[in-house]
């Protein structure tokens, strides 16, 4: 718990709180980003330097600008009129704390699961690597499968669109 | 001598630091690192402007800059001054943090990649087990920041070439990963240095870099139009057509922002031709193994020059590419092309030694490129070329 994870849950947790008071929705979407290098940053800190790198170049790389282009493309980034908080505010709140209860319950349990935790595992890509090909190699195709139905899906929807001109 | 010489600059580093107390020791080298690397690629870029502004005026029949020093190489130092003088213009509806912090995370985004490039023997900033993860890690945050100066400007131009920017950098940005996997499968490693040291040994006089056996060609070439995508150079430099869009994402900034602009412009050319050069052309080794004995450095820098000579020469030289046949492009040929090549380095790599194993791969690759050429092609039809004339 030294100094530089303090500054990045700050700068994750602002991120968070900034992408959903804000009124400008792409003010939004790049408080939402600092959030992701928050989170990348404190996955480095933690010596996982796959996922940091991953959580980068996917959430901030793709998904982020994946963000903007929606904001863009469907009119979105007009200032509301009414405010940004919701009539329903009070049920939000029971709601996400009891989110949070549960999510934290969870990860301080977890610590008296895993024995001998003080030595940080040193996990190389390699290992990441044989993990992938060898016991998890269901999921990783299971996943491939989801994303080629993703790709196709979308290919789908745009070319549907186009459809009645071409 | 020869070591002496190839580590020159790694022992000056450590007789500086060792003038200082040990607590402070790891501090002063990296600082010390960093501003070496500041300094160096900062001055290769005014050369680089120089070189561009002459090479391409060559290149169209006319003289380049020519008046400010001898051959106009003190043109940098007078588009410096010119830039750092002029007034900040920002629009009044435009939007001021977003506009202000554009060109500074791409600047430091661009910054960030050179951290982990083997410039020499020994002479990287950072080895990082992940090493060319972080600089594709990267080179995709620049894409965020290519849309933040095109949208805060409030300017439909400035947007639309910000779009475009984006739609390109991120199409191509498939292709460029999926030709260095070839590589990373190969080497079996994410880590530069060590992709530097398994193209290190001679057969006799020539070198084993990758850049010779037919998929290490064929993902070099793939790289390379994927880097001229990403950099934003011509023949892809759709978002900032002069002719088209103004400049493009850049349009609303004067002065010393359209300077930081240019600069991480071209520190992106430099980094990824600098990556180029670590996986296809053995990094820091030299061509002929009785060439060892010029140092490391001096070979990484002598090819990315070169490099930087054919993105100068293909940008004098190609027509710019449309929006949609870029994409076009991307999608329907370069992809597939990347996908195959992962499939020959594979076949390879396990078909042994011996002259089999080139002919095969060869085979395949030629056979795809030219098959797939004929297919897309076979939608276009091209008569005799016809010329009209104003009358």
């Amino acid at each position: 718990m030294n100094a530089v994870f303090w500054i990045l849950s700050i700068i994750t947790v602002l991120g968070g709180l900034a992408a959903v008071t804000l009124k400008n929705t792409v003010h939004c979407a790049l408080a939402l980003t600092a959030a992701f290098a928050g989170l990348a940053l404190l996955f480095l800190q933690l010596d996982a330097q796959f996922a940091g790198f991953a959580q980068i170049l996917v959430y901030i790389g793709a998904v982020a600008i994946l963000v903007v282009f929606a904001i863009l493309l469907t009119r979105g980034s007009e200032t509301p009129s009414e405010g940004v908080f919701s009539r329903t505010w009070l049920t939000g709140l029971v709601i996400a704390a009891a989110v949070f209860a549960v999510i934290a319950w969870a990860v301080l349990r977890s610590g008296a699961a895993l024995p001998g935790e003080n030595a940080a595992p040193a996990v190389s890509v390699q290992q990441i690597g044989a993990a992938l090909m060898g016991r998890y190699v269901l999921p990783l195709e299971i996943v491939a499968l989801l994303l080629t139905a993703a790709m196709i899906g979308a290919v789908i929807v745009a070319m549907h669109d186009k459809g009645g001109s071409k | 001598m020869a070591t002496t010489l190839d580590q020159i600059f790694v022992l000056l580093k450590h007789w500086i630091v060792s003038f200082l107390p040990v607590v402070l020791q790891p501090i002063a080298g990296a600082v010390l690192s960093v501003a070496a690397i500041i300094v160096v690629f900062a001055s290769l870029f005014a050369l680089t402007t120089v070189l561009e502004r002459k090479g391409l005026g060559r290149m169209q029949n006319r003289l380049g800059p020519n008046r400010v020093g001898p051959f106009g190489l003190l043109q940098p130092v007078a588009d410096g001054i010119k830039a750092l003088t002029k007034e900040d213009v920002v629009p009044f509806h435009a939007d001021g943090v977003v506009h202000f912090l554009a060109p500074l995370i791409f600047l430091s985004a661009v910054l960030m990649g050179f951290a982990v490039l083997p410039v020499g023997r020994n002479m990287q900033l950072v080895d990082m087990d992940a090493g060319l993860l972080f600089f594709f890690a990267m080179g995709a945050s620049t894409e965020l920041s290519v849309f933040m100066a095109g949208w805060s400007s409030r300017n439909k131009y400035s947007l639309l070439g910000a779009m475009r920017a984006v739609a390109q950098m991120i199409s191509y940005e498939v292709p460029l990963l999926m030709s260095s996997v070839a590589i990373i499968m190969v080497s079996g490693t994410l880590s530069l240095p060590r992709i530097v040291e398994a193209q290190s040994g001679y057969t006799g006089v020539l070198p084993h870099w990758y850049v010779f056996t037919p998929w290490g060609f064929a993902s070099f070439i793939l790289f390379g139009i994927a880097a001229f995508a990403e950099t934003n150079r011509s023949p892809f430099d759709l978002p900032e057509g002069e002719s088209e869009l103004v400049a493009g994402y850049f349009t609303e900034y004067s002065g010393f922002k359209f300077a930081v602009f240019f600069i991480a412009e071209y520190l992106g050319m430099f980094s990824i031709s600098g990556i180029a050069t670590t996986l296809f052309l053995g990094g820091w080794s030299a061509p002929f193994s009785f060439l060892t004995v010029v140092p490391s450095w001096l070979w990484f820098f002598a090819k990315v020059m070169v490099f930087i000579c054919v993105f100068i020469w293909v940008r004098g030289t190609l027509p710019r590419l449309r929006q949609d046949q870029l994409m076009n492009f991307a999608w329907k040929f370069v992809l597939p092309m990347t996908l195959l090549n992962l499939f020959v380095a594979g076949l390879w790599r396990f078909m042994g030694e011996g002259w089999l194993r080139w002919v095969v791969c060869s085979a395949i690759l030629v056979a795809v490129y030219v098959i797939g050429g004929r297919i897309q092609m076979r939608r276009k039809s091209f008569g005799p070329r016809t010329y009209r004339y104003a009358e």
